[in-house]
Formats: structure tokens, sequence, C-alpha cells
């Protein structure tokens, strides 16, 4: 099912009364989801993927703006007749019901032509339950379960029913560091096993992209950026959207263009085409730096942290930004740890330049 | 092209259904909110009649366009109700002031003291919380009585002032202050008497509130014992009170007079509810009990 | 360590000197009084010991009678009370605007006194020569005739002391029920929205279920508290229960104790032990009951 997003916009009227207005919590969305992909929200907290996905699910009504599925506009449509599955951030299993009960209670709520007979339900059940793999599990209570097993139990209830969106909010947030790994390729797995067209919202970049077709940064209520997550990495449209994404995140430094010259500071790092005189905001991601005994970004080493596979340079430069620059380099470089400086050229590939006011991409052409 | 129309017409119905059950909720609502206010309207109503309007209805009347206060004047000299209401006043605030120290002290033994058999004595304390007051009042009545206690303030307060049930309550509340407290207390040279005014009472002042209002709720509309253990109008308390003037008061015919009693009789504690409102609804939903 | 135990015990003495002489005691003497046959207040002296007592309370018609409508009380009360509390409570939690000031009018009686309010209930259902009253107003609009909801036929007078019951008892169930209500979590409403549950159903599967135990809770405080009804009969139809054919089992105690025909602790002390045994077996026939259909957390 193709989703189509069209300027929607949420506010609430604020509920501080010294400052009465409106709060926006999604500033005029537009996006189409095509059909049967996975799509991670991504933002910080607060940003407005949760209202987001509380429009999509009909609990909350935009503002304005228009929701499609498919060709069907269904902006005015109560949650109960949207077909969608829901996967709640706690689940919200209901405890006195046992897993079966769980899962068929959607549909048990069918009528009229669409209802079911008992052995029907069980056999839609059950299929949810192989699909997730918990079948047997079926005769226990949501209490008796460990979060990664209710975790499936909520999604096989959100799948029972085959929904035309599956919607899932912070689906890894409550599990355990490892049980987060192996749940997000599950994920995966279904989503491709089912085909539905599924939004996810995460304030993890790293669960957002390694899963998703494709990502949607949020700041502010404001989409920041959509794109492939690949893309979206390696091509920011906004400083924001280049410090979200990335662990360790990316280098900023306050730097200037000159004379078709990249400076940070004195040094004079890259030869830039394109761009007047002026002061800028420049990005560099962790593996862009090269050590070079030549290298014309000078910094004062702090310290090397060894990763195995690679090595991780600490270093402090008077204008970078970000606090400590980390720069991942491979393992086979030797670092001097006597020595005070240390020296990088950069990739430019792996260096973006932004408006040193609005933090916009400033395209260019590096060397 | 036709599915785009049958959507909108789902939408339409769902939100009308959706209407249609508000409107219902709330004429429902409204029904049970006419059903609680109407007595205290007819009370007032009646309590403003006078003598002569009221009893010339043959149909009773939804107002009145001559509103007189004489009933409130006959209340207070026609019957000690100014006597009844002192005391109650007196009645309440001793038994509330007693029962409070009773069950402080009780509390904070059970929470904070060790001592032997401490276990044992709290589930005695408990296993009584399941013994009715009409089994004991019995006895109490002739204890009462053998002590000549009959007709006295003592008679009437010291049977009413331990609950088992605020003890618990207090000692549950007690509990979940932190050790540590106490053992600064302890290092600081503090004595457990002054620990306990000083830190656990300000502390579980929320509780001692709710306790206080619940205990002051029940005073005033006691009247299984102070109907036993009273029969002189000098030691009635205004339930009693509103009895007597049911029975034998203002000549049994004379409502306007008796609502106005009863008008006067039922302010304090609705001025009360409506001033500590909050308090008092959470109180009784924590409380979890009827007096 | 001996200065420790004196010390807490010392702690709990107010409480336990309050509670053996008013509380411990009575309950063992009850039992002794209830057993002593012939048992004269004055000269405090008794010719056996026996269950003739507990035989007279028994055999005695107004005790019948009171424990008649004490059934009758319960049965009808503790039903329809919780019924309607639960569609009020339910209503509340749907609504916003208003909410609170419904919340507060529906609160009130549980701050008044309940024999002066009473007293304006019988003013309402009573029927004098100089005015039929409020009640049979509004039977006449139905074209209904006068009735005597005080001194009228039993059914008249039962329906009003079921009605004033009712009336009283509603704030405390409403108050707990909407609070167990805002207790159980927002996102099993949304779960069941998002999966086209009907308002019902998830009023009967949802809701129901996860307020069960604080619903068992006021069943069984309902019927306890519905058991010793006493005060509300008094305030509508005066302090001779009996007289009136509207005792209750409490009234009836109250009355063998101190009343009109008082004066005699063992039979009051036998209906009493008589009463604690009904309530006890219903309540532990609730909790039987219960373990089956209560779901605990």
């Amino acid at each position: 099912m193709k989703v189509v997003l069209q300027d929607l916009t949420k506010t609430y009227p604020n509920r501080n009364k010294k400052a009465p207005g409106q709060v926006v919590a999604v500033n005029d969305f537009t996006m189409e989801i095509p059909d049967g992909k996975l799509i991670g929200l991504l933002g910080p907290s607060g940003c407005g993927k949760s209202t987001t996905l509380n429009l999509l699910s009909g609990l909350q009504k935009p503002t304005s703006g228009k929701i499609f599925f498919g060709d069907d506009d269904v902006t005015n449509l109560p949650a109960e007749n949207r077909g969608v599955g829901l996967v709640f951030q706690n689940y919200a299993l209901y405890p006195h019901l046992t897993v079966k009960q769980n899962i068929t209670f959607p549909l048990e709520n069918l009528k009229g032509a669409n209802k079911l007979t008992k052995q029907q339900m069980l056999e839609k059940a059950t299929a949810a339950a192989k699909l997730v793999q918990i079948e047997e599990l079926m005769d226990r209570k949501p209490s008796e379960l460990s979060g990664g097993q209710q975790q499936r139990v909520a999604i096989a209830r959100a799948l029972v029913k085959m929904p035309r969106i599956l919607l899932l909010d912070e689906p890894l947030s409550n599990l355990d560091a490892r049980l987060r790994l192996q749940t997000r390729e599950e994920l995966r797995r279904i989503q491709r096993e089912t085909g539905i067209t599924t939004i996810f919202v995460t304030h993890d970049q790293e669960e957002a992209m390694s899963i998703s077709d494709q990502i949607v940064v949020m700041n502010a209520g404001v989409v920041q950026q959509i794109g492939a997550p690949q893309q979206v990495y390696d091509d920011p449209m906004n400083l924001f959207v280049a410090k979200f994404l990335g662990t360790p995140p990316i280098n900023v430094f306050s730097g200037t263009v000159k004379d078709g010259m990249l400076y940070i500071g004195e040094d004079a790092v890259l030869p830039c085409k394109g761009l007047d005189n002026q002061p800028v905001t420049v990005g560099i991601r962790p593996e862009g730096f090269r050590l070079s005994k030549t290298g014309s970004l000078v910094c004062n080493l702090k310290g090397v942290e060894v990763m195995g596979r690679d090595i991780s340079v600490v270093s402090t430069h008077p204008h970078c930004e970000s606090g400590n620059i980390r720069s991942i380099i491979g393992a086979e470089n030797a670092v001097d740890t006597g020595s005070a400086t240390v020296r990088f050229d950069l990739n430019p590939k792996k260096v973006f330049v932004f408006h040193a006011e609005s933090g916009s991409r400033l395209r260019c052409t590096l060397e | 092209m036709a599915k785009q129309i049958d959507y909108e017409q789902i939408a339409r119905r769902s939100g009308m259904r959706r209407k249609a059950f508000r409107a219902v909720t709330y004429v429902f609502l409204t029904i049970w909110a006419l059903v609680v206010l109407f007595p205290f309207y007819w009370m007032l109503l009646s309590s403003i009649k006078s003598y002569g309007a009221y009893n010339s209805e043959y149909i009773p009347q939804f107002f009145t366009l001559s509103p007189t206060l004489e009933n409130y004047v006959q209340a207070f000299t026609a019957v000690p109700l100014a006597q009844y209401f002192i005391n109650t006043v007196i009645f309440t605030v001793a038994t509330t002031a007693i029962m409070l120290v009773v069950t402080v002290l009780a509390a904070f033994a059970f929470a904070r003291l060790d001592f032997k058999g401490k276990d044992l004595a709290f589930t005695l304390f408990l296993s009584l919380m399941m013994i009715p007051n009409e089994l004991v009042v019995i006895t109490n009545f002739v204890t009462v009585t053998n002590l000549d206690m009959r007709n006295t303030f003592l008679g009437l307060i010291l049977p009413s002032v331990t609950s088992v049930f605020y003890i618990y309550l207090l000692k549950e509340n007690f509990s979940q202050i932190p050790d540590e407290l106490y053992y600064a207390a302890k290092v600081d040279g503090t004595s457990d008497l002054k620990y306990l005014l000083k830190v656990m009472v300000p502390i579980c002042r929320p509780t001692l509130v709710t306790i206080t209002i619940l205990k002051v709720i029940e005073c005033w509309n006691s009247y299984v014992w102070p109907r036993l253990i009273t029969d002189k109008e000098a030691y009635f308390l205004v339930s009693n009170g509103i009895q007597s003037i049911r029975e034998n008061g203002f000549g049994r015919e004379n409502i306007p007079a008796m609502m106005a009693a009863v008008v006067v009789i039922s302010v304090p504690l609705i001025v009360l509810f409506l001033v500590f409102r909050k308090k008092i609804m959470e109180g009784v939903s924590r409380g979890g009990i009827k007096g | 360590m001996e200065k420790r135990n004196l010390k807490g015990w010392l702690y709990l003495l107010p409480a336990i000197a309050f509670l053996g002489v008013f509380m411990v005691y009575p309950l063992i003497d009850v039992l002794i009084y209830s057993l002593e046959e012939g048992y004269n207040f004055a000269s405090q002296t008794y010719q056996g010991v026996g269950l003739f007592n507990y035989s007279y309370v028994l055999h005695d018609p107004y005790f019948l009678q009171a424990v008649k409508n004490t059934f009758l009380l319960v049965v009808i009360t503790v039903p329809l009370s919780t019924g309607i509390a639960l569609l009020l409570s339910a209503g509340l939690s749907s609504i916003k605007p208003l909410r609170q000031a419904y919340q507060t009018i529906y609160f009130l009686p549980y701050v008044t006194n309940t024999l002066a309010v009473g007293l304006v209930f019988m003013i309402l259902f009573k029927k004098t020569p100089y005015t039929d009253g409020f009640a049979n107003l509004i039977l006449s609009w139905f074209g209904s005739g006068p009735v005597d909801f005080i001194d009228g036929p039993y059914w008249a007078k039962m329906f009003v002391l079921c009605f004033y019951t009712i009336w009283v008892v509603m704030p405390f169930k409403v108050l707990i029920l909407t609070s167990a209500m805002a207790s159980v979590n927002q996102n099993y409403y949304n779960a069941a929205k998002i999966d086209g549950t009907s308002r019902f159903r998830i009023f009967t599967r949802i809701t129901l279920p996860m307020i069960s135990p604080t619903l068992f809770y006021l069943i069984i405080t309902g019927f306890i508290g519905a058991f010793k009804a006493y005060s509300d009969a008094v305030a509508l139809f005066g302090t001779d229960l009996n007289a009136a054919g509207m005792n209750t089992i409490v009234g009836y105690v109250y009355d063998m104790l101190y009343g009109n025909s008082g004066g005699y602790p063992s039979f009051a002390s036998a209906a009493a032990i008589i009463l604690f045994a009904i309530v006890l077996t219903i309540t532990c026939i609730n909790l039987l009951v219960s373990k089956k259909h209560v779901h605990y957390e």
C-alpha cells in the first residue's frame, strides 16, 4: 500500500499560560512512501516523529493536510476504520489475556461479511505466531514472557488482521543491546516476508540506518531529509542531519572560504571551487581523516584508542566546535603517541561545507 | 472514485455516532447529577418558605417568591441547635485529636522501632480490622453504663478514638521513609520522639491530613454510638439532634424549620468539602472506606 | 535490648489500651453474653449457659422481619448501585469538559449527614393530609395514584429505603471506580481502537477485567455495608423501626440493647453474632467466586 502525506501539519495549543499560542508538532510534512517499503522516522525526542505516527494511525487528527492510503483519502477516517497495525513502545499487550487471546483479539472485532469462525481465527493466529516464531508460547500470559517475546506477540497481534500498513513506535527501545541487534534483523525479515508497507519511529540512528529502505530525518516538527540511509549519510542536506547520523558523530569546525581555498583556522585544508569568500561551518566524518606527515590540518594529539579493526585518534583543534576531534584510521597506521601534534590529510568526499548561520549545505567542489 | 465516497461516508457516519454517544453520556450524567442535587435544592427551598406558605401548598412549588429567614431564627431558638453544634464540635475535635496522637505513636512503633513481639502484635492489630463495630458496641454500652459515663463527653469520645485502619495506613506511609534519614538523625543525637515529630510527621503530612479529614467526616455524621450513650439533650450531637427535632421538636409539622436545621447541620461539611475538595477525594479514594 | 523492647511497647501502649478495653474485651464478652441465659442487666446475674438466646432471636418475628428487610436491601442495592456506579464512572471517564463539576456533585452525598438528608428524602416521599409530596407529584404526571412511601405499603417503603441507600453509597463507588479506570494505561485503549474494537467490547473485554480487583473490592465492601444498614432506615422511618416494619438486623441489635424494647444485651449479642456469621459467609463465598473471575496483575 502506497502512503502519501500531503502538507501534513499538527499544532497543539500551548499549555504554558505565559506564552499562549500554538506548538507546532509536525510542520508541513509531505512525503510519498512507496508500497512494500520499510521506512524509518528518525529524530531526537520531541521532533514530531511520534505525532506523525499517531496521525498515520488515526489516533490524532491533523490540523491541516491530507493522508492517503493508496488512492483513498483517510484523513478524517477514525483509527478503527483505517486498517492499520500499530506496535506500541511498551507493547500494550492485554495483561489478562493469553498470547493466543491477545493475537485473536483484533480478529474478533470483524463484523458482517468479514466475520471469521473460531477455526479461521485460530489458523490466522497460528500463522502470525509462526511468522514471529512464538508458536510454543500461545497459552502463556504476557507477564510470563521476556521483553523480546512480548515484542513478538505485539507484532503478531498487529499483523494478524493483515493491516494495510504497519506502524511501530520505538520497536527496539525496550530491549537490551544484544536482543536489539537480533530483533532488528527479525523485523527486516518479517517485513520482507509480508511485504506490508512498514513505518517505524526511532531516536536511534544506527537502528534506522541498518534496516530501513528509506529514512526520514526530522527535527522540531520539520522534515530535514528523506532518502536511502547511505545516501543521506553521504550527502546530508544540512548540519543537523550531518550531526545526527553517524557514530562517532561528525567533527564540526568553524572555517572560512577564501579565494577558492577552504581554511580551518590558519590551515588551508582543501581547494574549494564554486563558493564566494565567506565564513563557513565545516563537517568532517571521522573516517575522512588520513594520517600524513605533511598533512594540512594540524591538531594537538590527546590520545589513541585502539579498537582492534581501527584506531581512533583523539585530538583537539582551536577551531573545532564539537569538543574533541575523533578520527578513525586503519589499524595498520602507527601513531607516534609521544608527539604533541598530529597532522591529517582530508578525504574530500567526507568533508561537508555548511552555511555558517543557517547550517544548510553549501554545494561546492572539494578536491 | 466510488471508493472515495465510501470512505467519506464512513468518516461522517462514525463522527455522527460519536456525537450521539457523547450526547447520551451527558444526558445520563446530568440525570444523576440532578438526582444528587435535587434533595439539596429542596431542603434549601423549603427552609426559606414561610410556615404558612409551605403548608398551603397542596401541590409542592419548585420556587418561592417570598423567601424568609424566620425558619433559621426558629431553628436556633425553639430547639437547642447551637448546643448540638457545640457538642458536635467538641466531640469531633477531641476524638480526632486523641485519635491522631494514638495513631501516630502506634504507627511509629510498628514502622520504625524494633522490639520483641512486634510482628505478632501487628498481625493481631490487622486481624482486628475485620471486627465489625456492631459486635463490640454491645459490651461498650454496658461498660460505659457501668462506669457511669453515660451522658458525658468521655463516654462519647473514648470508644470512638481508635481505628486500626488508620494505624495501618499511617504505618505503611511511615515505612516508606528511607532508613538513612533515621540513622542520620541518630548520628546527630536526635531522640526517637524528636525524630518522629520533626521528620516523620512533616514528611507524612498528606496522609495525616487524609486521616484527619476522614475522621472529622466520620465524627460529624456519627449517630449510632451517641444515640446509645446520650439521652439528655445537653449532650446530643447533630445527628441525634436532628432525629429528636424530627420526632418531637417544633411540633411535627413545621417542616420549613426542620429544613432550616438540616441546612445548618449540612453546611459545615459541605463548605469543608468545597475548600479541600482535592484532598478529601484523594483521601477517600486512598483510604478506601466509608466510616 | 531490654530498654528497646520497653520503648516499643510504650509507644503502642495507648493504642493497646484503647483497643483492649473497647475492642478485644468486648469481642470476648459479646460471645459470653450471647451464651448466658436470662441475663439481668440490673443485677448482672444470669441463670444458665446455653444457646437459648440464639433460639429466642431466631424465633422472634421482629428479627425475622429484620432479616428479610436486610436481605432484600442487600440483594437490590448492591447490584444496582454497583451497576449504576460503573455506568456513571465509564461516562465520566469518557468526557473532558465538565468532568470535574460532575465529579464534585456526585461526591456531595458522602460529606452530608445521613440523618439530616434522610429527613429531606422523607419529606420528598411522604404523603400527608396537607400535601401528597413531591414523589407523588411526579407519579401524578404519569397518571399514577398517590402512594405514601413512608407510612404506606411495604414495597413503597422498601423502594425509598433502597433508593436512599443507593444515593448514599454512590459517591464512594463512583470515586473509587473512576480512579481505577483512570489508572488503566491509555495504550490499551489505543491498541483496541486501532484494531477496530467497538465501545461495548472495549468496556467488557478491557476496562472490566483491568479494574476487576477494584470492582470486586467494591462488591465485597458493598455487601458488608448493606448488611449493616441502619442509619438510613432510621433517617427515613424514625427510631421505632419495628413499628414501621422496616427494621434491619443492626437495628434489631440496637433495639434489643436500648430502646423501646431494650435492655436485653444477651439477645442483642446473639443477634450481632448471627449477623457477623452471615456477613462472614457471604464474604467467603465472594472470595471463592472472585478467584475465577478477577484478574490480578
